[in-house]
């Protein structure tokens, strides 16, 4: 490692809409180190590095690249820079092979008419030897998903690249997979190629980096030598906010109810989660946190009857609450609201009232089994009026609205059939400040109303603000279980990502209870 | 209410300011269009020949995409699920074909079509099987029973076409007889369109079919039994098919295996030009006929002008992909 400055961005700026997501970022990247980047999900790293791979133009700033200002237009201009990224998502073509994969950009390039398999194949094995002895004529879909990391890691590697940024690029490999590739970072950084390593394991930034920066809410709050810090400083400065008054005010003592309106036991699907037990009680919010990953979401769907495999016991306000198909979940009252909205949480083409309605026609039909439009479309004002829906028309599609309205559809669908529990999964993502403090305030007020509250989220500030009780979910087993004053981002990071390679700061079991 | 939520309010409603007037909507249905593009070949083919505003032709054209009309109900149905189904000319033929048969071996013609019926929904319900429990698509699937059902006609026939002169009169009254002026063949057909586009614009369950061809997904995180749907519509298409078929053959007092060829191609083609979406989701019983109805005045058209029949099919080819790139254009600006 020198000092040299292989890569310089000052006062870079990027916003979504009404999101600022960097504001005046400033980050420099020396000759052959590793430098970490730390921070919570939506704190603007992936959006630096999307700018620095060309994904993504930034609204202002400059990015100098071996001292020379630099346009970075695409992922393509980026390689040619000598600039590789390996994303966290898999990005091969699962049909063709190993060998084809990692030269694909060669090979759209390429002038010739024919293919030289045996030629291809060799080299492969050159850019693969150093990894792991993967065949490079099997088809990519054949491989376990470590081994297709290590295929993305090999692609990045080919394309001669002198900057390397590897975005969580042992979430999916094992131990010593892991240890294969941190040796491989390091033979790459004595070579002078600059690594940029985004991670959420402690651990590992301080085995194998050089320096560390750190960012929240779109800045870079700092950097410094990994070897001159301690975990608390990084985590300190990774959390380090003060949360507003955007939040309702939580359940007092006296709104406490007795008794649990869920008790889940023994819950497991045998792949994404095992042996998971909690209770809901009425009226309570009570939080899921976890990285993406550990088994959030597949723990709330299972429960519904969304996700295939799961057992375990559940009772639902002292009857048993076999695990059955969704449509039976809904006739029980406990409902699901998807974290993909557009994908699966609305029918974007559909008017709102249809999408109120889809849950439970029964409610908008004559007794002839027709539709009653005047039903309808009183139901969807009547729910569009409680959660401040703003519409033009109740027959517009739901396309037509912002993100944050298009929620409240989808939450005002749950709320048609008067559930006991509802469950939902990343309920502000994408959502303005304003429409996720009035989604909040909804959920409140539901909560109070009796109606048992699960939410999951990745925002650490929305759990604490939101929820009376969180859950710590860590590689599909709950880690711990925070409430009242002990219900800081700190513990929640530390119980959500801290494995058994290295114990925890502060002595204690691998599940805890704290107050 | 806190200070956040409190701003949004003020906010002018982004993007859902439409005009919602009824003229408005009207004009941006795909049926005004296809009226008023169907009105406009009137005007100009009742100038360019004497024979084509006359009750004989009117009926001609009717009686051709009447029964084929019953086909393109169901085919619509089913594109609306998100479905698709190649093989509706060759169960139109096998129900015809196999109630022929049994007529021939004696059966009561009532029952033998009722079985025939049966037996077409069934090769739906054997698709919809594929498709839902086996997780086959359903252009694959349909292709396969598009070539069955065609074989199991040859297999009946010998290849032959069957002639059923012993019909009894009052099953002929089917396809053959008329209503006072009107053929009973029409009858039928305007039946089948005005329930099945009452049902699917106001029915409950068929609600459910526009949920889950919209979006399959956000369909089953409502609680719906997609599978179910998708079930239903195939085999209600197939059944359709079955029905039709039985009225071929009152119409033509015979049963001939090698009938419909090519049927699925002209019933997805006046679907879609009738507005109904390959991706599901989208469609009406009543754009879906005027899809039909517009065809059908074409090729009556191109023939009183006596235009080749082969420049008959690149015409009808090229209306269908005005249709369709007239949708995507649409698609596209309203995606912002």
């Amino acid at each position: 490692m020198s000092d040299e400055i292989v890569l310089k961005i000052t006062n870079v700026s990027k916003s979504f809409g009404a999101i600022q997501a960097l504001r005046g970022v400033d980050f420099e990247l020396r000759h052959g180190e590793v430098h970490a980047i730390a921070g919570e999900n939506g704190a603007g790293k992936s959006t630096l590095m999307n700018i620095i791979d060309g994904i993504l133009r930034p609204d202002s700033g400059e990015i100098i690249l071996n001292g020379q200002p630099v346009e970075i237009t695409s992922p393509a201009r980026a390689q040619e820079l000598g600039i590789g990224f390996v994303h966290q998502e898999i990005a091969l073509c699962p049909d063709v092979t190993v060998a084809e994969n990692i030269f694909m950009a060669e090979i759209n390039k390429s002038r010739k008419w024919l293919m030289s398999y045996p030629d291809l194949f060799a080299r492969a094995r050159v850019a693969l030897s150093q990894l792991s002895p993967i065949d490079p004529a099997v088809l990519v879909k054949t491989l376990s998903i470590s081994n297709q990391q290590l295929v993305e890691i090999a692609k990045a590697l080919t394309l001669d690249c002198r900057i390397l940024i590897l975005d969580e690029p042992t979430a999916a490999l094992t131990e010593r997979e892991a240890r294969v590739l941190f040796g491989i970072m390091r033979q790459l950084a004595a070579r002078g190629i600059s690594i940029i390593y985004i991670s959420h394991r402690l651990v590992e930034i301080f085995d194998n980096c050089d320096r560390v920066s750190i960012f929240r809410d779109g800045r870079r709050v700092a950097t410094a030598e990994v070897a001159s810090v301690t975990p608390d400083y990084i985590v300190n400065n990774m959390v380090g906010r003060v949360i507003g008054k955007l939040y309702p005010p939580k359940q007092s003592e006296a709104e406490r109810l007795p008794g649990a309106l869920l008790e889940v036991r023994n819950l497991t699907d045998g792949r994404r989660f095992r042996d998971v037990s909690f209770a809901l009680k009425r009226g309570e919010i009570l939080g899921l946190a976890g990285l993406i990953g550990a088994g959030r979401s597949e723990i709330v769907k299972g429960i519904c009857g969304l996700h295939e495999g799961t057992s375990g016991e559940i009772t639902l306000d002292g009857k048993r609450f076999p695990i059955r198909s969704y449509r039976d979940s809904i006739d029980d009252g406990v409902v699901y609201l998807s974290e993909d909205r557009k994908g699966d949480g609305v029918f974007l083409d559909l008017s709102i009232a249809a999408n109120v309605a889809a849950i439970d026609l029964r409610q908008v039909s004559t007794p002839w089994g027709t539709i009653d439009s005047e039903k309808e479309a009183e139901q969807a004002n009547r729910f569009g009026d409680r959660l401040g829906l703003k519409r033009g028309s109740i027959r517009d599609p739901v396309s037509s609205l912002s993100g944050g309205n298009q929620q409240k559809v989808a939450i005002a669908k749950m709320l048609s059939v008067n559930p006991r529990v509802i469950f939902l999964d990343e309920p502000t993502r994408g959502v303005d400040v304003g429409a996720k403090a009035e989604i909040h305030r909804i959920l409140r007020d539901l909560a109070r109303s009796g109606v048992g509250i699960v939410v999951v989220s990745s925002e650490l500030p929305e759990l604490i603000g939101l929820c009376d009780r969180v859950l710590v979910v860590r590689e599909g087993e709950i880690s711990g279980t925070l409430e009242g004053d002990a219900l800081t981002e700190e513990n929640i990071m530390r119980l959500a990502s801290f494995t058994e390679r290295a114990g925890p700061p502060s002595p204690g079991s691998p599940s805890e209870t704290l107050h | 209410m806190s200070d956040a939520a409190h701003q949004v309010r003020d906010e002018p409603v982004a993007r859902t300011a439409r005009p919602g007037s009824p003229l408005g909507r009207l004009v941006r249905e795909r049926e005004t269009g296809l009226v008023l593009i169907i009105l406009l070949l009137f005007v100009v083919m009742s100038f360019a020949s004497p024979y084509f505003l006359t009750w004989e032709n009117m009926r001609a054209m009717t009686m051709a995409f009447a029964v084929e009309g019953i086909v393109v109900v169901g085919m619509t149905i089913l594109l609306i699920s998100g479905g698709i189904d190649l093989s509706v000319g060759s169960v139109v033929a096998f129900a015809m074909v196999l109630a022929g048969w049994l007529f021939l071996q004696g059966v009561d013609p009532w029952l033998a079509s009722a079985l025939a019926i049966i037996a077409s929904a069934g090769i739906g319900a054997a698709m919809g099987l594929c498709v839902t429990r086996i997780g086959l698509h359903h252009f694959i699937v349909s292709l396969a029973f598009m070539v069955i059902a065609r074989g199991a006609c040859l297999l009946f026939t010998g290849g032959r076409p069957l002639g059923l002169f012993t019909l009894p009169p009052a099953f002929k009254f089917i396809g053959q007889g008329s209503i006072g002026v009107i053929p009973f063949v029409i009858i039928i057909f305007v039946v089948f369109v005005v329930v099945f586009d009452f049902l699917l614009r106001r029915s409950t369950a068929f609600r459910k079919i526009f949920y889950t061809g919209s979006n399959e997904k956000a369909a089953a995180y409502s609680g719906i039994r997609t599978k179910r749907v998708i079930f239903f519509t195939t085999t209600l298409c197939s059944t359709l098919a079955g029905f039709a078929g039985i009225i071929y053959m009152a119409r033509f007092g015979s049963a001939q295996p090698t009938f419909g060829i090519g049927m699925e191609l002209n019933v997805i083609a006046a679907a879609v030009i009738g507005g109904a979406s390959l991706s599901g989701g989208q469609g009406t019983i009543f754009g879906a006929i005027l899809g039909a109805v517009l065809l059908s005045v074409v090729s009556s058209s191109l023939a009183l002008l006596d235009v080749s029949v082969y420049w008959q099919d690149i015409i009808r080819g090229s209306i269908l992909l005005a249709a369709v790139s007239f949708d995507h254009y649409l698609h596209r600006h309203k995606a912002r």
